[in-house]
């Protein structure tokens, strides 16, 4: 098979960011593809693992950020389980994500960065999730509304979700921590 | 026996049930669970998926509270547990990570506390021989497909709570409370639930492939330890017999609502009365029907 990248220059490359902020060293993979195998959506995917490690050794640019793994990525992290290597797999797409972010360019079907911010700003508020909340906005934000609405009633009548948001948190503590954070992360405000 | 207990978000939501059940376990069994004052989300896969600091910063938020108390942390929800385990590890290998956090959380924090699964504190501190003395009821050979998926075992390395292929913990416990743990190959597959609510179709796939596959190994019921799995398989399982063409009614409960009817609670304080799918093979099995 083909692999067709975009390379970048040596010094911004993508590859060295990610390793970076993944703490992981890429020089070790050796393509024993492991990881794909192991992969529960590597079928259903444009790149499994061990091809976006190959399109990251060769030099691609930021082209990688929009490939579906990142978003459709389970985090089950059986690639990294598996690895002979060691390689944190897990890590490599969590820096993907978070650079795709930053960049602005993750735009993935079902739009999980949504679903993330919605559920990050739950925690900032209530300082715990608050499922009502992030489900009610996710919905409306993403237009589909229709999609298990008829199973609220018997989930909240068996006390499957909370109608009150949560009480207790140490809510200043978790505030302060998003405070800290540099803009563009968390939850975008 | 004493620990600092971690509930996690969902003990107050889709896992109510998780919650209801390992603290009448617990008080049963003579174990103290001291609820953390003040405990905050853990941060989940929405955290980790976002910034890798912020995700470290917000588990370990909890943990500094439970270093205070002096005790182990005892955490039910495996998605928690795992993320509490993970951002030990790395504030402990990595000080670059340490400082980062230090500076998000405004507190120092060196990963020494010790994070437990409930079942892990059942097994190893509590003991097998004590359980089987204290049950008052068997499961009289109830079939049971334990299932895992992915936040108690991976990464081993970070969550050392059994072998990361063919773990035995959850079989065990069922074994040692007179049901029959079934062989069957789904037992660390991943059930999707991270995109429970996002990508649907996929979790609809990865359960019912779970789902057909418990079902097949002739079980009467899968017993889980993960919120997120528990809701994919029980909560999903009507769109799953859409999705297959199949009909399977097959209870999902926690093995700490297995735990506590052995230990003569009712299957209303355990939560039974929330499950999606109606146990009825199980309150039939222990003669509660």
């Amino acid at each position: 098979m083909t692999i067709r990248i975009k390379q970048q220059s040596a010094s911004d490359s993508l590859l060295r960011i990610v390793e970076n902020k993944a703490d992981v060293s890429l020089n070790k993979c050796y393509q024993c593809k492991k990881c794909s195998v192991g992969c529960p959506v590597a079928d259903q995917t444009e790149s499994p693992p061990s091809e976006i490690i190959r399109r990251l050794q060769l030099g691609a640019g930021d082209e990688l950020l929009k490939t579906d793994l990142i978003w459709t990525c389970l985090s089950c992290e059986t690639c990294y389980a598996r690895c002979p290597n060691e390689i944190n797999f897990a890590a490599i797409i969590d820096a993907l994500r978070s650079i795709a972010l930053e960049k602005g360019v993750a735009r993935p079907k079902g739009n999980p960065p949504l679903f993330n911010r919605l559920f990050l700003n739950t925690v900032k508020t209530f300082g715990r999730a608050y499922d009502l909340q992030m489900i009610a906005l996710y919905k409306l934000r993403t237009g589909n509304i229709r999609q298990d609405t008829g199973r609220f009633p018997a989930m909240i009548k068996k006390g499957k979700m909370a109608l009150l948001p949560p009480s207790g948190a140490d809510k200043g503590k978790v505030r302060r921590i998003f405070s800290r954070l540099p803009k563009n992360k968390g939850t975008g405000k | 026996m004493k620990y600092a207990y971690f509930p996690g978000c969902s003990a107050h939501s889709t896992a109510r049930d998780m919650h209801e059940s390992s603290l009448g376990v617990a008080q049963a069994l003579g174990i103290e669970l001291a609820e953390i004052k003040g405990w905050t989300c853990c941060g989940a896969s929405a955290a980790h998926q976002t910034d890798r600091a912020l995700a470290a910063s917000l588990a370990a938020a909890n943990l500094v509270l439970a270093k205070d108390m002096g005790l182990d942390m005892v955490v039910n929800c495996a998605a928690c547990y795992n993320r509490s385990k993970t951002a030990n590890y790395e504030v402990a290998h990595s000080p670059a990570m340490r400082e980062s956090v230090a500076h998000l959380l405004g507190q120092s924090y060196d990963g020494s506390v010790a994070v437990r699964h409930f079942v892990e504190v059942l097994l190893k501190d509590f003991g097998v021989a004590k359980l089987r003395k204290s049950f008052k009821q068997s499961l009289n050979g109830l079939k049971v497909a334990c299932y895992y998926g992915c936040y108690l075992l991976r990464p081993p390395e970070v969550t050392q709570f059994d072998d990361p292929e063919n773990p035995t913990i959850l079989e065990s416990l069922v074994e040692a409370m007179g049901g029959e743990s079934l062989d069957w190959p789904g037992k660390v597959d991943c059930c999707g639930g991270g995109l429970n609510l996002t990508r649907t179709d996929i979790t609809v796939q990865h359960s019912g492939a779970i789902i057909d596959m418990a079902k097949s190994a002739g079980t009467d019921c899968i017993a889980v330890a993960c919120p997120m799995c528990q809701t994919s398989l029980d909560l999903r399982q009507k769109d799953i017999e859409k999705a297959n063409g199949k009909r399977y009614h097959l209870p999902v409960v926690y093995i700490t609502q297995l735990l506590g009817l052995c230990l003569g609670i009712s299957p209303k304080e355990l939560g039974f009365d929330r499950l999606m799918v109606t146990p009825t093979a199980i309150t039939r099995a222990i003669g509660r029907l």
